[in-house]
């Protein structure tokens, strides 16, 4: 655990790499890193949005009616859970920062739970979409005109909140690494750069469902 | 605190609840608004309010208004690269059935 280089630092950091020359620039470099990496994140759904966007200027009103299938309700409910996940995440931050364990640990138990509860109701949309046969492929079927054209907003529904998904289930395991090593008591107002971080992402996962929402659910509901 | 610019920055709690306040609010607003009928401005303002929750995010709950300028420029780079990648590619798509090319 203690490397030569850090013994011979006189106040070094149990959690100070020796590459770095303190804990500030370390930090500076997790929080550059994650960005970069968050920018690559960006660009990764940017593709998926990308394919939305040019479908549906081309098929704009079979992707308005294929909208209606979706449940606004549970789609607002889940925008909220997410919204209040983020509030619980930073406030998680928050007692990290101000050295408060046990604070930690609960926002980040409460930020697991919002999660969880986000991909509880997302599985029961998901389901109700299965039953109506909406599920892309040789099952598909759907009711009116524009078929076709109905199936390619599905595939992009289902790939773009199946990729969120996705993330949230790796923000679910992150977040449960966070609340084993704070119970383990690693992190202090000088050191918590791990849950800032996770945060970065948790936040970032929440951005991408700002965006998914109003672009799923709520085109063409007027008239 | 002459440590908040080194050890990061602690965002008072009420920025916190004020920007949660804002985003449920604003969601509140984009499902309103999404049931009136406003022609092309339906999409417009539902983006409009899309970007300003997802500005308010990375602002106060990522600390980017509390982050260096480093950090800042590879944000910004990502959104606009981001944009070189829509932009380019609807001036193709959007452009094509002023022509008559073949292949739209």
């Amino acid at each position: 655990m203690h490397s030569p280089a850090v013994a011979e630092r006189p106040h070094g950091h149990p959690a100070l790499a020796h590459h770095f020359e303190s804990l500030a620039q370390q930090k500076q470099a997790s929080s550059l890193g994650m960005w970069v990496f968050l920018v690559t994140e960006i660009l990764f759904f940017g593709g998926a949005f990308l394919a939305y966007i040019v479908y549906r200027s081309a098929y704009p009103e079979a992707f308005a009616g294929a909208s209606h299938h979706l449940d606004v309700t549970l789609g607002a409910i889940n925008t909220a859970v997410l919204i209040v996940s983020s509030l619980t995440m930073a406030l998680a931050v928050h007692a990290a920062q101000t050295g408060r364990r046990r604070g930690t640990i609960g926002f980040l138990l409460a930020t697991m739970v919002l999660g969880a509860a986000f991909l509880v109701i997302k599985a029961v949309e998901y389901g109700h979409k299965f039953e109506d046969g909406l599920l892309p492929g040789p099952h598909f079927s759907y009711p009116g005109g524009g078929a076709r054209q109905a199936e390619l907003f599905f595939s992009i529904y289902f790939a773009m909140t199946g990729l969120h998904a996705l993330h949230m289930i790796v923000g679910l395991g992150l977040l449960a690494t966070l609340v084993w090593l704070a119970a383990r008591g690693r992190f202090s107002p000088g050191y918590n750069t791990p849950v800032e971080m996770i945060g970065l992402y948790w936040h970032f996962v929440d951005i991408v469902w700002i965006f998914l929402f109003p672009l799923l659910y709520l085109i063409g509901r007027h008239g | 605190m002459a440590e908040a610019g080194i050890h990061g920055h602690t965002v008072p709690l009420r920025v916190y609840f004020g920007v949660f306040g804002a985003l449920m609010v604003l969601t509140a607003v984009t499902v309103a608004v999404a049931f009136m009928d406003l022609g092309p401005w339906n999409t417009i303002v539902a983006m409009g309010i899309a970007v300003t929750k997802a500005t308010l995010v990375i602002l106060f709950f990522m600390h980017v208004r509390y982050s260096d300028r480093l950090t800042r420029i590879v944000v910004a780079a990502g959104f606009f690269w981001f944009a070189i990648l829509v932009v380019l590619t609807l001036s193709d798509f959007l452009s094509r059935p002023w022509l008559g090319v073949p292949g739209r």
